[in-house]
């Protein structure tokens, strides 16, 4: 997200789901999305087929809607950057750029320019793999349509260069004057059900609800008024990829986690939990003893979303509520009358009757959610920013202006993953989902029939590496990175394109982060689950 | 002064001199009542604008209409013939009755000819246990069960058959000896007892786009079969279950709920799904206190209806006996015991405290979650900000 606000001055989806269906072009890189977001691809799907939209899929896998799409470009991973800069080249070069949205609503252009200069079709194609041709047709035909949609997700993100891949993209968008009309827009897929709502209500180290930012004093001022406290902390915090580094070291003495699975889907899963162990103390409250909360001094039982109300935002900044239809188990409580009941303890009195005083609190103090009341969102959800309780809500941004005036042009060099394949580890991993699981498993996989259709990790590798490393189809295999191994069955696949194989991440057992690589984004601390150096080896018999 | 009845079927009276200006707005008649109209509406929905009910089986929204099943019939004055209303484009000063004699009989016919055609064991007057084919028995005998079809009481054919009074005994029973298909984890296809409606394949095509399923083989061997008739689990399908939600019959069912549990024994809630950032919203079908069936919540963004495998088939772990059920602490030995929420509270309230105040508040971090809900996430903020006083808070969007 850092990459958009940098951009935009704020990061999320810039359209709704069903504008999709009103861009004339669509270009989609780096999510998977009829297997992570299979209702969303729908959109997608019905446009190409129905509306006769144009379809562009860059993946480094053969995914399902590369069948869809009238071009799929296949990039060499991590080299994303490079194409979308080689892109821009062709539509400066061609002059098909939109003059007055580049002169009026944006700065930064010169730079863009001279910085792009040099991304010749060719220059990138030896980076990339991506047919000269090929890039230049694609470049045409998103600079050609009248309102053009850039969807993307972890494939862009989940890189040491996510945050230049994300500038790089909205650089894409405000070059063809596609933000603030509908069927346009830069559109980052959130996979987890409220990872927006976490973001929006402060779940993070640099701001309070809102993105309000810390350390601002009239921010901190406002706060410390509205919660009836004082000596709110002014220094921005550690994110969750600087945190565990911090417990390794003894420096992290507590972590207090909610609902997550880090030892799961961390990276560098091994030194993770080493991290783990060297806390002094850890509690976790989740709905099950996950790896994480095996690991904990006290687990704390929660309630699920079918136990509680409440409200979830989705990715497309839709406020919708969540409703309690059945009890919990046992003495599982919903997670914020636990925390209250800690703060108490704790000297600071918290008290709610129910979460719809905790929402009233949360408009009260959050302008982006000023308008949002349970009886306004009763039957359909509203997108924020919605200020007021007149206001409709806002389903595209940026229309007359940028959140932070001008859209902000960001020259971006490409840089190569932080590791490259050699002669010891010779094949490239990424990682990812598959359509009948979900994140680390932990609730998908207490379905039978979810486990029925995908019952555990796989490699999928293309018929060429099969044939180089002499691997036979459904054998089981070792797969080595130069932090751990894991065993999975080999499923041969064209959907894998050869020098890179794919596993998902959803199984513990067979955990694809002993593999990643934890270097992080420098910007957006994200660690680059998408690329990292791998070997296999036949499993000895 | 002229009265019409508009939309909510609320009487209204026109000034005079407002006529001028309705004259020039799209106006239709229906069953002697004038309607307004939305270019583009067809007669059905113009009729469903203002609140006139006609039948349908085969029509799906969003889906381009096909006319194919003739339930939807209305009579257009000036016309030869009965026409679909579904694929009918309502015009200016068109008059329309949608249950005049000629309708009502056309309907009645129809649903004879679908009763007779399959396994419609349900209890249609004259189609009850008395008059079962031994093919209708056999078809029983095989599903496990000896009881009535098992989309009895929600099936839009019965429903018909009651509101025309139409029995089943018209025609004789034409057999479709399709055996039972419930080789995967989530749908059972009884293909004796299909209509050959088109919503399946429809929502598979035209809406999820997933193309797995469509119409096979020809006149009376006609079927709905997924890559060349072989078992859904061998062919394109993902399992998201459209085709299941939109079955107005029997023919297509979930697994899970098929003899075990009625429509009109749960409650619907709607809420919104906890797996991906669409934010589908679904009713979760409670009985007893627990989620037994999910289904899309039909009309309303982002989704219309739609799920995925997971928001439709995935909800078992609400009652897993692996959930959690009272707070745990770890023993010197290291084992976990049971323990009160008091003991566990201020354990915790204590342990915080006192880091805190030897190793100071930026030694503690929360992480809050992508899974929790905005007024939890709202209180985790809180609680690390005001009460830890540290903002090491995170979760896991970056992960």
């Amino acid at each position: 997200m850092a990459g958009l606000a940098a951009a935009f001055g704020s990061g999320a989806m810039t359209n709704t789901i069903g504008d999709i269906e009103d861009a004339d072009v669509i270009l989609i890189t780096g999510s998977n999305t009829s297997e992570n977001h299979p209702v969303l691809s729908a959109f997608v799907k019905r446009a190409v087929r129905f509306g006769k939209k144009e379809l562009i899929v860059v993946d480094p896998r053969r995914i399902k809607l590369a069948g869809f799409a009238g071009k799929w470009l296949r990039q060499n991973l991590g080299t994303d950057v490079a194409w979308i800069n080689g892109m821009m080249h062709v539509i400066i070069k061609e002059s098909l750029y939109d003059r007055h949205f580049v002169e009026t609503r944006t700065t930064g252009f010169e730079d863009l320019k001279k910085n792009v200069e040099r991304y010749t079709p060719e220059y990138v194609e030896a980076i990339t793999g991506i047919p000269a041709g090929d890039l230049v047709e694609a470049a045409r035909l998103y600079a050609g349509a009248k309102a053009a949609s850039i969807l993307y997700c972890m494939g862009i993100t989940q890189h040491t260069t996510g945050t230049d891949g994300v500038k790089s993209l909205a650089n894409l968008a405000m070059l063809c004057g596609n933000l603030g009309i509908r069927g346009g827009g830069v559109n980052p897929l959130r996979g987890q059900n409220n990872v927006q709502g976490a973001c929006d209500m402060g779940g993070l180290p640099n701001v309070f609800s809102g993105y309000q930012k810390v350390g601002d004093p009239a921010v901190t001022k406002k706060m410390e008024t509205a919660w009836g406290m004082t000596g709110l902390p002014v220094k921005p915090g550690l994110t969750v990829t600087e945190m565990v580094p911090m417990a390794h070291d003894g420096r992290m003495k507590s972590l207090y986690i909610i609902g997550e699975n880090p030892l799961v889907s961390d990276p560098d899963l091994n030194h993770a939990e080493k991290s783990f162990s060297h806390l002094d103390f850890l509690v976790v409250q989740d709905i099950f003893l996950t790896e994480t909360a095996k690991m904990a001094d006290v687990v704390l039982p929660s309630a699920c979303f079918a136990e509680k109300d409440g409200t979830f935002s989705n990715t497309e900044r839709r406020v919708q509520r969540v409703r309690k239809a059945v009890s919990p188990p046992g003495q599982a409580r919903p997670d914020w009358e636990i925390i209250c009941d800690i703060s108490k303890r704790m000297g600071y009195s918290m008290s709610y009757h129910c979460a719809e005083d905790i929402m009233e609190e949360i408009a009260k103090v959050t302008p982006s959610y000023g308008g949002i009341t349970y009886a306004r969102i009763e039957q359909e959800g509203i997108h924020w920013p919605c200020p007021t309780r007149e206001h409709p809500g806002t389903p595209v941004l940026h229309e007359k202006s940028f959140t932070h005036g001008k859209g902000v042009f960001h020259a971006v060099e490409y840089r190569p993953p932080a590791e490259v394949v050699d002669e010891e580890y010779p094949l490239y991993l990424t990682t990812g989902r598959v359509i009948y699981h979900y994140h680390t498993g932990t609730m998908t996989r207490k379905t039978e029939g979810l486990n029925d259709r995908s019952p555990e990790c796989f490699v999928e590798i293309s018929d060429t590496d099969a044939g180089k490393f002499d691997i036979r189809d459904h054998e089981v295999v070792r797969i080595a990175s130069r932090r751990g191994e894991i065993s999975a069955r080999a499923l041969i696949s064209g959907k894998a394109v050869a020098g890179s194989v794919f596993i998902p991440f959803h199984f513990a057992e067979a955990a694809a982060n002993r593999l990643t690589n934890a270097a992080l984004d420098p910007i957006s601390k994200i660690p680059e689950y998408k690329v990292c150096a791998i070997r296999l080896v036949k499993e000895e018999v | 002064m002229t009265s019409l009845t508009h939309g909510n079927g609320i009487l209204i009276f026109i000034p005079d001199e407002w006529e001028n200006v309705l004259n020039t707005q799209n106006k239709i008649t229906i069953n002697g009542r004038i309607c307004f109209f939305e270019p583009g509406d067809t007669i059905l929905i113009a009729a469903r604008r203002n609140n006139v009910d006609i039948p349908t089986l085969c029509y799906l929204k969003g889906a381009i209409p096909t006319g194919a099943c003739r339930i939807c019939v209305v009579k257009v004055q000036g016309a030869r013939s009965l026409v679909a209303s579904c694929s009918t484009p309502a015009a200016s000063e068109m008059v329309v009755e949608t249950e005049s004699p000629e309708v009502v009989a056309s309907r009645k016919m129809t649903i004879q000819l679908l009763l007779s055609n399959g396994n419609h064991n349900c209890a249609a007057r004259l189609s009850d246990g008395r008059d079962w084919t031994d093919f209708q028995l056999r078809v029983q005998q095989d599903d496990g069960n000896g009881a009535l079809c098992p989309a009895w009481g929600d099936c839009q054919l019965q429903n018909l058959a009651y509101r025309y009074q139409v029995t089943g005994d018209r025609f004789a029973g034409d057999e479709k000896n399709f055996p039972v298909e419930d080789v995967n984890p989530f749908i059972v296809r009884d293909f004796s007892r299909c209509i050959l409606c088109g919503r399946c394949v429809q929502a598979c095509n035209e809406i999820q786009v997933n193309e797995a399923i469509d119409f096979g083989y020809r006149g009376a061997k006609t079927k709905i079969v997924a890559a060349g008739d072989r078992a859904l689990k061998d062919s394109d399908c993902v399992f998201c279950g459209e085709c299941v939600q939109v079955c107005p019959v029997a023919a297509l069912m979930e697994k899970d709920t098929r003899f075990t549990c009625r429509p009109w024994e749960t409650t619907g809630i709607k809420t919104t799904c906890s797996y991906c950032g669409v934010g589908c919203q679904m009713f979760l079908h409670v009985k007893d206190n627990r989620v037994v069936r999910v289904t899309g919540v039909e009309d309303c963004p982002p989704n219309f209806g739609s799920l995925c495998v997971k928001g439709r088939f995935g909800f078992h772990f609400i009652h897993s006996v692996e959930r959690l059920t009272t707070p745990l602490i770890r023993t010197e030995s290291g084992h976990f015991r049971e323990t009160s929420w008091d003991e566990a509270l201020d354990l915790v309230a204590q342990r915080l405290t006192k880091i805190i105040k030897e190793y100071g508040s930026d030694s503690i971090g929360v992480l809050t979650s992508a899974r929790i809900t905005n007024e939890e996430n709202y209180i985790a903020n809180k609680f690390a900000r005001a009460v830890l006083k540290t903002n090491n808070i995170d979760h896991c969007a970056r992960l």
